[in-house]
């Protein structure tokens, strides 16, 4: 079983995304944006960063690349797809996840310690996780602020696609724990099928006790028991 | 009458002699442009070389000190660390945000220059009051700037520090320090040898931005109307940066490198004759072949260009082909612009003329050196008598909330959260602590970083100043577990024309010399900017310090100001002294009294102290120095930080405000063998309850102290 890494001019968390998921033993390869065959993969991760460095709007250039063909094919085939901050982005500017992120609320970067509260286990990032649960994980963007026309909130919610929302320590779901104004707290979503998955925190950066936490572990493990069965 | 072309570039007539005299007549248009940036003030250091040799530069560990485009050590185990710290303090007034940006984009061009990848940013900031809405302007615009590049170009900013005073309120500093970590043999220096090797310019395309930043807005002082003087600031391209650091640390992989050069000041000019001469080679340049925005530039304006992003490599004839499809695959221009030569000659053709041939060393080796006046200003004897006079007992309480409202005092998070300070995994004690610490991955060693300055105390006597903000950045690389390893300094001063100046500045490199030599810590490099006046009216004397400090092995679970719990006793370690008030917090924000003479350090107690704060720091949960403020303010941070109030015996007021140097504060469990016999100190109460109480000099909530504290930014901003 191989995660495919997607990197895009402007990358820059692919590293990271590596050694976390080399933690947790799976075997990662950091493929360049150009490359149009990925059949060797079993799932893919976009990682944060600045692809294209951002012009235009997030992620509305780094959808043209080659490598996107590919991961489109792969979600349809129900492979595990995790797009991270900017790798949400990119998979809501492909579409192959509704809504988009836009500035945060307060018009200032953001790069802090968040928790989130686990909403559903429906998706390839949280199947191992519990309802419930509230993890502490770091936030880093700029356009975090996770926005959608009602209607496709309330689909999302009801159909368990909500995967997490920010809360405070104690798991209440508050404005006050908000940290960029997204729509109905909302850090996590996936599409129907459950397989492809965007996040904006980052939870490779919550793999180690050393570095503050190690609560993106779950997450992590959930996405690569997911690549496993995918693989079989 | 029109002035000489030399003088509209910022040369005086005697320089332009003796321009004349090495080439042996007059020089060209271009020439006269290259010869007026690389012999700057900015670029040559012609005013600051004199004074600069005093610095102790030499430790087994270091691989390259002053001179190259960073320093480097060698921390063991085949790692090797690049650092470098430099100002981009003109630019910054002028536009905060490019300039703040391009001061992160030069610094980091520095560091992958010698072949390492940029792992770490820190940033000394200074600005004027938070009451002026033109501060507030640049404070923000410095900050968004920093982040909008910094965050882009994917290297993660962990610390730095902040000062306001009235002297910055024209003439902000903005000082970035970078740190780059490479295997051993990545190393690469700009010497290029080898004749026929081919000169290969990466990045961006040359056009008509920063012309004549180095020697126009680096290198004079500043009047009304500088914002005309905005077209010479330069645009930056985190995105093009990002492309280019990826490009450059493949070819060295691949070897594909003789030698590399970054383009800064002075552009193509500086690139090119300083990577001939300090290969003791020649170089012929065709300005034709620069890829460029706008067309109808002069050779003088390709040569000059400050353009952001680019790069000038020395490759061999056979690896040409292979670097342009390395380029090309990262997405970046590359063109090869020149052919190394015999001889010495850096000549440079633009439409198939000659437009400039001059000796390539010339340009850099050759600049004037100045001996400037020096002369004591005699207003200090008035400044140092002038001792504040001290109450005879205060509420330390209300007093406490005036020191933690302050934006130098109070917290910084609405600076460092608006910075990617995680990316790369290897922040273990990141802003908002005293010093910064990084795991090395794959071993044992963990990196310490801090920046320190002091414009206040140093403005009253620059000697001691200088001296204390060394010992200070040591101390604060030591709670963190480390040993201090090697400094870089940036050199803030006035107009170096004035004789109080450079008296200024000969007292602080003297401090900063003999501290780092009984600290045993060699300085690696530096920066020196100078002209940091405007309006006739200097700033004070600002040297800034960024010290590393090498953690071998890196404690368990290193001390962070939140791990303080109930239960836990509170210590000071290090000798006090409770007169030591000038330049102090108390006496700047209550008292609003400025003069003073601060106390001296002492070399051996703060190398004890140091000892001991990096050893405590594999035992303690909280280690913290002890600087702005005092021990009031360092228990009060403490506290805040992990949500515990504190009790404190009672004892003296003035030994809770006084800022007298060498100490540091831990936090451990009750029975703890702190094992520091050979200096003083003292338990100065215990943590519990949710108040911060003084005893008889009053108490405050934790909670009001806390939102005080955090609100001292936020608030001002509006």
């Amino acid at each position: 079983m191989k995660i495919a890494v997607a990197v895009f001019p402007g990358s820059n968390c692919e590293h990271d995304v590596e050694h976390a998921l080399g933690l947790l033993g799976a075997d990662v390869e950091l493929m360049w944006h150009q490359e149009d065959d990925l059949s060797e993969f079993s799932a893919v991760v976009l990682p944060g960063g600045f692809a294209h460095g951002d012009y235009l709007r997030t992620g509305a250039i780094a959808r043209f690349s080659p490598i996107m063909d590919e991961v489109s094919r792969l979600a349809e085939g129900g492979f595990p797809i995790l797009g991270i901050c900017n790798g949400f982005q990119i998979l809501c500017e492909a579409d192959l996840l509704p809504g988009a992120l836009v500035a945060n609320r307060d018009l200032n970067f953001i790069c802090s310690m968040v928790h989130v509260r686990v909403e559903s286990t429906a998706g390839v990032l949280t199947r191992d996780a519990e309802v419930g649960q509230v993890l502490r994980i770091p936030l880093n963007s700029y356009e975090g602020n996770f926005v959608a026309d009602a209607a496709t909130l309330d689909e999302l919610e009801a159909s368990g696609r909500v995967l997490l929302r920010y809360c405070d320590p104690a798991g209440n779901v508050t404005d006050e724990a908000n940290p960029n104004g997204s729509a109905r707290n909302i850090a996590a979503i996936a599409d129907p099928g459950g397989n492809v998955v965007g996040i904006m925190p980052h939870p490779e950066r919550a793999a180690e006790d050393v570095l503050g936490s190690s609560d993106g572990r779950v997450l992590l493990a959930s996405f690569v028991h997911a690549a496993e069965e995918a693989s079989r | 009458m029109t002035e000489p072309a030399h003088r509209t570039l910022g040369m005086t007539d005697d320089e332009y002699a003796r321009v004349v005299e090495i080439l042996g007549r007059e020089p060209e248009p271009a020439e006269l442009a290259m010869y007026s940036v690389m012999w700057s003030e900015h670029c040559s250091y012609k005013s600051s070389k004199p004074w600069l040799r005093r610095f102790p530069t030499e430790a087994p560990w270091v691989v390259l000190g002053p001179g190259e485009n960073a320093g480097v050590v060698d921390i063991g185990d085949d790692w090797l660390v690049a650092l470098r710290i430099e100002s981009h303090n003109h630019p910054s007034f002028v536009e905060p945000y490019q300039g703040a940006a391009t001061g992160v984009g030069g610094i980091l061009r520095d560091i992958f220059t010698m072949g390492a990848r940029p792992v770490g940013l820190w940033d000394a900031l200074r600005f004027g009051p938070l009451s002026d809405p033109s501060n507030r302007y640049l404070f923000s615009g410095v900050v968004h700037g920093i982040a909008g590049y910094g965050n882009a170009v994917g290297v993660p900013t962990l610390g730095g520090e902040i000062e306001f005073a009235d002297c910055f309120s024209k003439n902000p500093l903005v000082n970035v320090m970078a740190l780059g970590l490479m295997r051993r043999d990545q190393l690469v220096t700009r010497a290029a040898v080898g004749e026929g090797n081919i000169a290969v310019l990466l990045g961006s395309a040359t056009g008509r931005d920063g012309i004549g930043g180095a020697s126009i807005l680096a290198s004079a002082s500043f009047e009304e109307g500088s914002e005309t003087k905005r077209p010479s600031v330069q645009i930056g391209d985190p995105f093009e940066e990002k492309k280019l650091i990826e490009a450059c640390l493949e070819l060295y992989e691949r070897g594909l490198v003789v030698a590399i050069q970054d383009l800064g000041a002075a552009g193509i000019s500086c690139a090119t004759s300083e990577c001939a001469a300090a290969g003791g080679m020649g170089m012929t340049v065709d300005l034709d072949a620069v890829h460029l925005r706008e067309e109808a530039m002069t050779p003088g304006e390709i040569l000059m260009s400050e353009s952001q992003e680019r790069m000038l490599a020395i490759v061999a004839p056979d690896d040409v082909d292979e670097v342009l499809a390395l380029a090309h695959k990262w997405e970046i221009d590359a063109t090869t612009i020149g052919v190394i030569t015999g001889g010495d000659t850096l000549e440079v053709r633009h439409r198939g003329e000659i437009v400039a041939a001059v000796p390539a060393a010339s340009l850099s080796e050759d600049a004037p050196v100045y001996h400037r006046g020096v002369e004591r200003p005699a207003y200090l004897d008035a400044v140092w008598a002038d001792e504040a006079t001290l109450p005879a007992g205060l509420d330390l309480g209300s007093t406490l909330l005036r020191l933690l409202d302050d934006p130098a005092l109070g917290d910084r998070s609405w600076i460092f959260q608006q910075y990617d300070h995680m990316l790369f995994l290897d922040t273990v004690v990141g802003p908002g602590n005293d010093g910064s610490l990084m795991r090395v991955k794959g071993t044992d060693k963990g990196l310490a970083v801090s920046t320190d300055g002091d414009a206040l105390r140093c403005s009253l006597d620059p000697r001691r100043g200088a001296a204390r903000i060394v010992y200070e950045a040591a101390l604060n690389v030591a709670v963190t577990g480390a040993a201090p390893y090697a400094v870089v300094d940036n050199l803030n001063f006035g107009n170096p024309e004035k004789p109080a100046v450079m008296w200024q500045f000969a007292e602080t490199v003297e401090g900063m010399a003999e501290a780092c030599e009984r600290l045993g810590v060699p300085v690696v490099g530096g920066n020196v900017s100078f002209y940091n006046e405007t309006d006739g009216v200097d700033i004070s004397p600002t040297p800034v310090v960024g010290m590393l400090g090498l953690a071998d092995p890196m404690p368990q679970l290193p001390p962070r100001l939140d791990r303080a719990e109930a239960g836990m006793e509170l210590w000071l370690i290090g000798p006090e002294r409770g007169d030591d008030f000038a330049g102090s917090a108390y006496c700047r924000i209550v008292l609003e009294h400025r003069c003073g003479r601060p106390a001296e350090p002492d070399p051996d107690v703060a190398r004890r102290v140091v000892e001991h704060a990096a050893r405590l720091a594999h035992i303690a949960p909280v280690v913290h120095d002890v600087s702005s403020g005092g021990i009031a303010v360092a228990v009060a941070e403490v506290a805040i930080r992990s949500g515990v109030g504190v009790r404190l015996d009672n004892g003296d007021w003035r030994l809770l405000l006084d800022e007298s140097p060498h100490r540091f504060v831990v936090a451990v469990e009750p029975g703890t063998d702190l094992d520091v016999s050979d200096v003083a100190s003292r338990r100065l109460g215990v943590f519990g309850g949710d108040r911060l109480d003084f005893g008889r000099w009053g108490t405050v909530g934790l909670s009001e102290a806390s939102r005080v504290w955090r609100q001292a930014i936020p608030r001002r901003l509006g």
